[in-house]
């Protein structure tokens, strides 16, 4: 018994466009497709090869850290005469005070040239938030920006007018200096190329001069001077990328000769910048790099564990493998047939 | 006038249940003694298992209770005939007699209270006397024998009233009087006493100035429309901001904006937020305009309403109260009105009410006798109408008209109302009584509720999660800078990298420097600001989007399109897609939902023999006859047996022609269908459709018809039959009409040849009793046989019989019908005693089979749905009988359930009924778990329990603390059939379900009568049939066909719940991660919220970074094939588990976000702590670590690698890169040329390698146990599909796939 009216005759339905969906692979979600699944083979395999790769990179690691010789000399504490060792604020404000301090270091092995100087702060915080946006990036550019300055307060201007470069980062520039001596005979010190390409070319204007720089209330750190532009103001640059974390090393310079083991330096440091106000630290570091950088073990540490964990795991699964394999896609042990047939409960 | 098949369903253990003899419902009931107790104190005295509670059960234990769900209870009568007070002033009508008739014993109190229960409500009750549900329920608050009289009488208004006025003196044709029946006063009087003199509507007819007197009834101009131009604004952004992750980011916006609080620029902050509030507004916008357009339009359409003399146009919205309109044949009816008249002779029209209760056929209204001959036009009327308030039940309508100084009263068959159609009249006049909102289609549409998805429901309680969380951190920050500013505090004014003091302007001033209080609380709301993706908003515009995805998917499905419809799947809520995967109930209407509402006729068995070559035999050119000229054939082919049109066409002068012949005459005659020539393009042509109430007995006359007995023309006194060609013209000359107590009918012919034949049809188990059984015993019982075999196929039987009259017995039984049908006393109950003195002693003709079509599929996918742990809930208008055979024959029973049948008339009875059921299928689960452990079989052998409730036993039951125990009975049942239940029981029994439970319940159905549940479900799916489209338009999906709830289900449900669930935890993952990343910095920025990753890169991290690829899984993967779903439907029990939602999941990724996090950050941390890193250049490590991780994760959990996820994650992480190098491109930002430096390093791309394997290997390690070694069904569904399984084979399923993909006829 099938209705007869219109709307079933084959040639009028026909005629009328049918709204069926077309086919395709897309809209049926029938699209070719890979389906990994985890089975215990590849499990293993995967484990075994990632500690094949760790382990080496690791013991790599760990031997170019082991490489690296390091020097670190913690030198505020040191540098503060004995008379001032209860009042270091009052030591190191003043200007009045010789802040010259003269230090020896050993050399424990051998240094490769170059060797890189580093000045190494602790609990500096130039990560922040209040100091990070205090600069202007516009005007270390271009001098047409020169008074784009908002967000440098509480650097903006003097009563001179505005500070270039402006801001609380490029105020407190830091301001200690080191000489290097080795049998009272003068090291060069590069101070060349200490900064980025990048930021040399593009990041600091040639055309922007320092302008009414610590001439404030307050003084924070190093004076720059005004007839070279900051494009070629280094240490400005290496200061000005702010680091990232609290304990930090900025780079001074380079001494381009090997440094024999067992070789006295005699280091003699202006002892100039403020840490003492916040309990910080200062460090000098001489260090050589090698391809991982500077003498750091986390890394390989951290190869070596996790490669090791690798490789136990993969053992361990093996094992487990071994002593309870499951079928894959047995259907006895879907949950219907297993509440049925009573086994196979893990 | 359907088949009334047995109550009781034939088990296999109680075989002979169908044989069992029928118990006069009176025999009982007439009691005079339990009747006339009077109020409730018969109540509780009484046996419980004597009467009232009709609890059914099939149990070899419960043999010996009385297995028939017979219930007199005169208690519920006696009671509401306690609480009725009959006003004085009614006494002289008939309702008075009726009840003093109660006190003589004269009718059975049965009757009575039917007629009482619909409108007397217990006492009880009273207090719940306004509820919507049991005032439309009030109707049938009898008890259960008489029930079926009422809902039949309400819905057809036959009843008991089969009154017509026939005289066998002259033998033509007179018209019978329809208007003013018997019954009608009797049911509805009662009525007069409820209205409330002062609450009762009163509507002066023709007078719209002395209706609108008291109160200004309001007009008929209807809105569905949720907002107007100005409210469009405030109403949208107030809905959306019902989000609470929306109000939090607005609070964030705002805060931005407060220059010490400014973490981010200011427009950047409001955008996301701005976007996702203005894509929604105009979705919603465009949504509200279309239904504006269709109230314009439905507003605007045109009425004839009478104006002075004469009838003009007048726009639907200006109709009010009171005016008479007039109704042209085809035409929609504007609102509710009261017939005055109708273009018949006796006041009949008909209407069709697919749009109100989604039946499609016909239904006969009437105008009132008194009113019928008055022409508006012509002559003034004058006249009231007092009427209830408007109330939502459509089925109900209790009013009186004082006209002409009489008083008369109105029921629900002299009112039609708005939605319905005018069809076979050509004209009708009413008087509006109920306009625009107050129309009962109007207030059954309940406005649509915005569903919320399940998912969304509880990812807003981890969001609350989270934004503790996130409050912890800002109070961990917060705290740490407090302490550090104190401790540091007299050193703030020059430390280097804080100087507080500023020197540039003439005075010393602080910079920056709120004090110390306001400091903290500044440094709180900052780190909310730069932690705000803690909360991710990122996630509600990916799910739109990923909702839209699968939407597109679901409409595009192939597989759910509806070929016989031409039409598509389709997504009419875009919010709750996911819920599709987590249903654990579908409550399905029937009619139109299951079957197809078609019904047709199968086979017969005639005089002994079957005749079912029909079913085989290929379809032919239909049989037609030539009426003026006019070719005629029936609308609907049916397939002929062979054999019987051989049989007929040898003519009726063999003994086996002659009983054929009677049989088809009795088909052809016994009913009340009316035919009707539709033309055709042909003009010679015409179609014959045959409009009828019941679907049975079309299909009844279609068959005759098909065999040559085609019926051509019926009035109230005669019928045009064409035999075989040969036109003969039968006299009506009684007609008994069905009733439910009878479950039969008969017709009266006086035949051409001046015999007078009494044709009778009816339910097997009360035609049995009737059928002489002295006489041709072997052919009762081939045709018992015959009987048993059909309904086991799932057909509808019904048994004709027939007998001679002489013309002394006729006179002997019309004297007696005219009696009692101009009795003013229980005539009901005399014509019914009429009827049964004809009745008797018929010689049996045959049976017929008839098949209520299910839909293609339905019964393969309820199977799949009950295997896939969905109970399934039928809800139907329909009678019991018939909902269980339909229950039998889509596999929803089966015979080896047990059944439970509650019929029950009173509160009492239904509390004792339930708490019996409770306690036998508490005790059937006990029996069968115990048998299951012994014989160690799976769950499907254990006895099953279907329990079946009626629509009377709802009444009670539903907002009542009845609801628990029904509820805990039904959570022992794997079927629940509610029959006869009302539109809004239907909702009420899915809130039933879904206020007690916190599983999904989605509703089902296609006809306006569906739209409460369907809105009341968590999930509603709308058929579109041909029964209208209010359910579609009230749904959240729609769809062409029952079975496509299989795919939609267990396919796209499970895939978009998984997609859902599994994208809603990697969300939360990957927005913890960074907001973590962020946080340990932030630990070493003296808590000062200084960021390393770029604010660029914030800004990015949710939009580009990583947000494509989560898009693209949460759209394209798929954890299993479509096969695999639907081979084993079980697999959607991951979704009812919530397997991939939930608070381990969550606690499981929080845990892992935490390790991932600690990973990314401090591995770098560690290896250049002391060095001189640059903070740009360590956060171009973490950021790319952290997105190539978070990918990469992604990576790790995607199932199925199609181009598109390729290049999704691929992509989006060289995408990374590439913003990274723009970003470190750009010589005014800091980092500049950063990450060009820094990727010239060896230890940053060791770093990056180690936080990524020492991020992941943990999440690794535990997924591949966790796969291995406690494998989900999904896991092992996967293997299966990957690796094969070649030692188990496939298990038995039905293939759905073949039958999905069976083209439909």
């Amino acid at each position: 018994m099938e209705a007869k009216d219109g709307a079933s005759n084959p040639t009028s339905s026909t005629k009328k466009k049918s709204r069926k969906p077309k086919y395709s692979k897309f809209t049926q979600q029938e699209l070719p497709a890979c389906k990994p699944i985890l089975t215990p083979a590849s499990v293993i395999l995967i484990f075994v090869a990632i500690g094949i790769v760790f382990i080496p990179i690791g013991l790599a690691s760990l031997f170019a850290s082991e490489r690296v010789v390091e020097i670190v000399h913690h030198y505020d504490k040191d540098c503060i005469p004995l008379k001032y060792a209860d009042n270091m604020l009052a030591y190191i404000q003043s200007s009045k005070t010789n802040k010259t301090c003269v230090r020896k270091l050993t050399i424990p092995k051998q240094m490769k040239s170059p060797v890189y100087i580093y000045y190494q702060l602790d609990h500096f915080y130039q990560n922040h938030r209040r100091y990070v946006k205090s600069r202007s990036d516009k005007q270390l550019r271009s001098k047409s920006y020169e008074n784009t300055t908002d967000d440098c307060a509480p650097e903006r201007y003097t009563a001179k007018g505005v500070i270039v470069p402006c801001g609380l980062v490029a105020w407190s520039l830091f301001n200690d200096t080191y000489k290097f001596s080795v049998n009272n005979k003068q090291l060069g010190v590069s101070k060349k190329d200490i900064t980025w390409k990048s930021d040399q070319k593009n990041k600091f204007g040639s055309d922007v001069y320092p302008k009414n720089f610590q001439s404030g209330g307050l003084i924070g750190g190093a004076k720059l001077n005004s007839s070279i532009p900051l494009s070629e103001q280094e240490d400005l640059m290496v200061w000005m990328r702010t680091a990232a974390l609290p304990t930090f090393r900025k780079l001074y310079g380079r001494i381009e000769v090997d440094l024999e083991a067992d070789a006295v330096i005699t280091v003699t440091i202006e002892n100039n910048y403020n840490t003492y106000s916040f309990r910080g630290n200062k460090k000098l570091v001489l260090s050589t790099a090698s391809w991982i950088g500077g003498k750091n073990y986390l890394l390989g540490v951290a190869y070596l564990t996790v490669g090791g964990l690798c490789l136990f795991l993969a053992l361990a699964f093996l094992l487990l493998y071994l002593i309870k394999p499951r079928p894959l896609g047995d259907i006895s042990y879907l949950s219907w047939n297993r509440s049925a047939s009573g086994g196979h409960i893990y | 006038m359907t088949s009334k098949r047995p109550l009781l369903i034939p088990s296999p253990r109680t075989p002979n249940t169908q044989h069992l003899p029928a118990l006069p419902v009176y025999s009982d009931i007439a009691n005079p003694t339990s009747g006339g107790t009077g109020l409730f104190s018969g109540m509780d005295s009484r046996n419980p298992a004597a009467a009232d509670n009709s609890i059914n059960v099939e149990l070899p234990t419960f043999k010996s209770s009385p297995q028939r769900s017979i219930s007199s209870s005169q208690r519920s009568v006696s009671s509401s005939q306690g609480s009725v007070v009959e006003p004085p002033t009614f006494k002289s009508s008939s309702q008075r007699s009726v009840s003093s008739s109660r006190r003589s014993v004269v009718e059975p109190p049965t009757f009575k209270s039917s007629s009482q229960g619909s409108v007397v409500e217990p006492p009880t009750f009273k207090s719940s006397s306004q509820r919507s549900v049991s005032s439309l329920q009030s109707k049938a608050s009898g008890n259960n024998s008489v029930r079926e009289s009422i809902s039949s009488l309400q819905s057809k208004n036959s009843g008991n009233n089969s009154v017509r006025e026939v005289s066998f003196g002259d033998l033509e044709s007179k018209p019978v009087r329809y208007g003013s029946r018997g019954a009608d006063s009797e049911a509805l009087s009662l009525s007069q006493k409820d209205l409330n003199e002062e609450d009762a509507r009163v509507v002066y007819i023709d007078d719209l100035a002395k209706t609108n007197e008291r109160f200004e009834y309001s007009g008929n101009s209807i809105r569905t429309a949720k907002y107007s131009v100005f409210t469009f604004l405030p109403r949208n952004l107030f809905e959306q901001f019902h989000r609470v992750a929306y109000i939090y980011f607005l609070v964030i916006a705002v805060l931005n904006q407060l220059p010490q609080l400014a973490v981010f620029g200011r427009g950047v902050s409001i955008l996301p937020l701005a976007f996702v509030l203005l894509v929604t507004a105009v979705k919603d916008g465009f949504e509200d305009y279309r239904r504006h357009r269709s109230d314009r339009i439905e507003n605007n359409r045109l009425a004839s309403v009478l104006v002075g003399n004469q009838f003009h146009p007048k726009k639907w919205k200006d109709v009010r109260v009171g005016e008479i309109i007039k109704i042209q044949a085809s035409e929609a009816i504007p609102c509710d009105m009261v017939l005055l008249s109708t273009s018949d002779p006796t006041g009949v029209a008909y209407v069709q009410t697919i749009n109100l209760d989604g039946e499609s056929n016909l239904k006969t209204r009437y105008a009132k006798q008194e009113t019928l001959s008055k022409m508006p036009d012509k002559e003034k009327i004058t006249g009231l109408i007092k009427c209830e308030n408007p109330n939502r039940n459509i089925y109900g309508f209790h009013a009186f008209m004082e006209i002409d100084g009489k008083r008369l009263s109105l029921g629900p068959s002299n009112i039609i109302l708005r939605g319905c159609e005018l069809k076979n009249t050509h004209w009708v006049i009413g008087v509006a009584v109920y306009v625009g909102r107050e129309t009962k289609v109007m207030l059954n549409s309940s406005g649509a509720p915005s569903k919320r998805s399940r998912l969304e429901t509880r990812m807003n309680f981890e969001i609350i999660l989270l934004s503790g969380f996130l409050v912890a951190l800002c109070t961990v920050v917060s705290f740490c800078a407090a302490v550090w500013l104190r401790h540091n505090n007299d050193e703030l004014d020059d430390i280097l990298f804080y100087r507080k003091q500023d020197y540039s302007k003439g005075k010393v001033d602080d910079y920056n420097y709120y004090g110390w209080g306001l400091e903290i609380l500044f440094t709180f709301l900052m780190s909310v600001i730069v932690f705000q993706i803690m909360i991710p908003i990122s996630l509600y515009i990916s799910m739109e989007l990923v909702r839209v995805g699968q939407a597109y998917f679901m409409i595009r499905d192939g597989q759910m399109y509806d070929e016989s419809s031409d039409s598509r799947f389709q997504c009419r809520a875009l919010n709750i897609n996911e819920d599709l995967g987590q249903i654990k109930y579908v409550f399905s209407d029937k009619t139109g939902t299951l079957t197809e509402n078609k019904m047709e006729f199968q086979c017969a068995s005639i005089w002994g023999v079957d005749y079912n070559g029909g079913r085989s035999s290929p379809e032919q050119v239909g049989y037609s006859v030539e009426v003026d000229g006019k070719i005629l054939r029936p609308k609907m082919k049916v397939k002929a047996d062979p054999d019987l049109q051989q049989l007929l066409r040898s003519g009726k002068d063999t003994n086996e022609g002659k009983h054929v012949y009677e049989f088809f005459l009795a088909l052809a005659a016994c009913n009340t269908i009316v035919p009707l020539v539709v033309d055709t393009s042909d003009p010679n042509g015409g179609l014959l459709d045959y409009q009828g109430e019941s679907p049975d007995e079309q299909a009844l006359v279609y068959a005759a018809a098909a065999y040559g007995f085609m019926l051509i023309e019926r009035t109230s006194g005669h019928i045009v039959i064409d035999i075989q060609g040969d036109r003969q013209r039968f006299n009506v000359l009684g007609l008994h009409e069905f009733d439910s107590d009878r479950k039969r009918m008969s017709v009266i012919l006086g035949c051409p040849d001046k015999t007078i034949k009494v044709f009778v049809k009816g339910a097997d188990t009360t035609m049995f009793s009737v059928i002489d059984k002295r006489l041709n015993l072997d052919i009762i019982r081939a045709t018992e046989a015959h009987i048993h075999a059909y309904s086991s196929l799932g057909l509808r039987t019904l048994v004709v019989g027939m007998r001679e009259l002489s013309a002394t017995k006729f006179e002997q039984w019309h004297s007696s019908f005219e009696e009692a049908s101009t009795a003013l006393i229980g005539r009901a109950a005399l014509l019914r005693k009429v009827a049964g003195t004809i009745e008797n002693n018929l010689i049996i003709l045959g049976a017929s089979g008839i098949e209520d079509k299910l839909q293609l599929g339905v019964p393969e996918a309820i199977d799949s749905l009950r295997t896939a742990g969905v109970q399934v809930w039928v809800l139907t208008g329909d009678k019991q009988e018939t909902a269980i055979s339909i229950g039998y024959s889509s596999k929803l029973l089966t015979r080896r359930m047990t059944q439970i049948i509650i019929n029950s008339s009173s509160r009492d009875s239904c509390r004792r009924s339930l708490e019996d059921a409770i306690l036998m299928s508490r005790k059937l689960m006990t029996v069968s778990a115990d048998t299951q452990t012994d014989r160690g079989s799976s769950g499907h052998g254990g006895t099953q329990v279907a329990l079946i409730i009626d629509g009377t036993s709802l009444v009670y039951i539903l907002d009542s603390e009845l609801e628990e125990k029904l509820f805990e009975l039904a959570s022992y049942c794997t079927v629940v059939l509610c029959c006869r239940v009302a539109p809004l029981q239907k909702a009420g029994i899915v809130a039933l379900v879904k206020n007690r439970t916190a599983d999904m319940t989605l509703a089902i159905g296609d006809g306006a009568n569906d739209v409460s549940m369907i809105q009341m479900a968590d999930v509603g799916v709308g058929i579109s049939g041909q029964e209208g489209r209010q359910a579609v338009m009230s749904s959240d999906f729609a769809m062409g066909q029952f079975r496509f709830l299989v795919p939609l289900l267990l396919v796209h449900g499970h895939w978009n719940y998984q997609r859902m669930g599994y994208m809603i935890l990697y969300n939360f993952y990957r927005n913890a991660v960074f907001v973590l990343i962020l946080f340990w910095y932030v630990l070493f920025t003296c808590f000062s919220l200084t960021t390393a990753i770029t604010d660029w890169s914030s800004m990015l991290y949710s939009i580009i970074y990583t947000a494509v690829p989560t898009i693209v899984v949460g759209i394209l993967d798929k954890d299993l094939s479509r096969r695999t779903l639907l081979d084993y439907p079980q697999l959607y029990g991951a979704g009812q588990r919530q397997e991939c939602y939930n608070s381990k999941l969550f606690w499981l990724t929080v845990v892992d976000t935490f390790w991932q996090s600690l990973a990314v950050f401090f591995i770098p941390l560690f290896a250049y702590w002391g060095s001189s890193i640059d903070r740009s250049s360590i956060g171009d490590l973490w950021t790319l670590a952290v997105v190539i991780l978070v990918n990469l994760h992604l990576a790790m959990d995607v199932i199925r690698w199609n181009w598109i996820t390729h290049a999704a994650i691929w992509g989006s992480i060289i995408a990374t890169w590439i913003c990274v190098f723009v970003i470190d491109a750009i010589p005014s930002l800091v980092g500049y040329w950063a990450i060009f430096h820094v990727i010239k390093t060896a230890s940053f791309w060791l770093c990056l390698l180690a936080i990524i394997i020492a991020a992941m290997a943990p999440r690794f390690v535990v997924k591949f146990l966790y796969q291995y070694y406690r494998p989900s069904d999904v896991q092992i569904a996967r293997e299966l599909e990957k690796f094969g399984n070649p030692s188990a084979s496939r298990p038995a399923q039905i293939e759905m796939n073949a039958i999905l993909d069976l083209p439909r006829r």
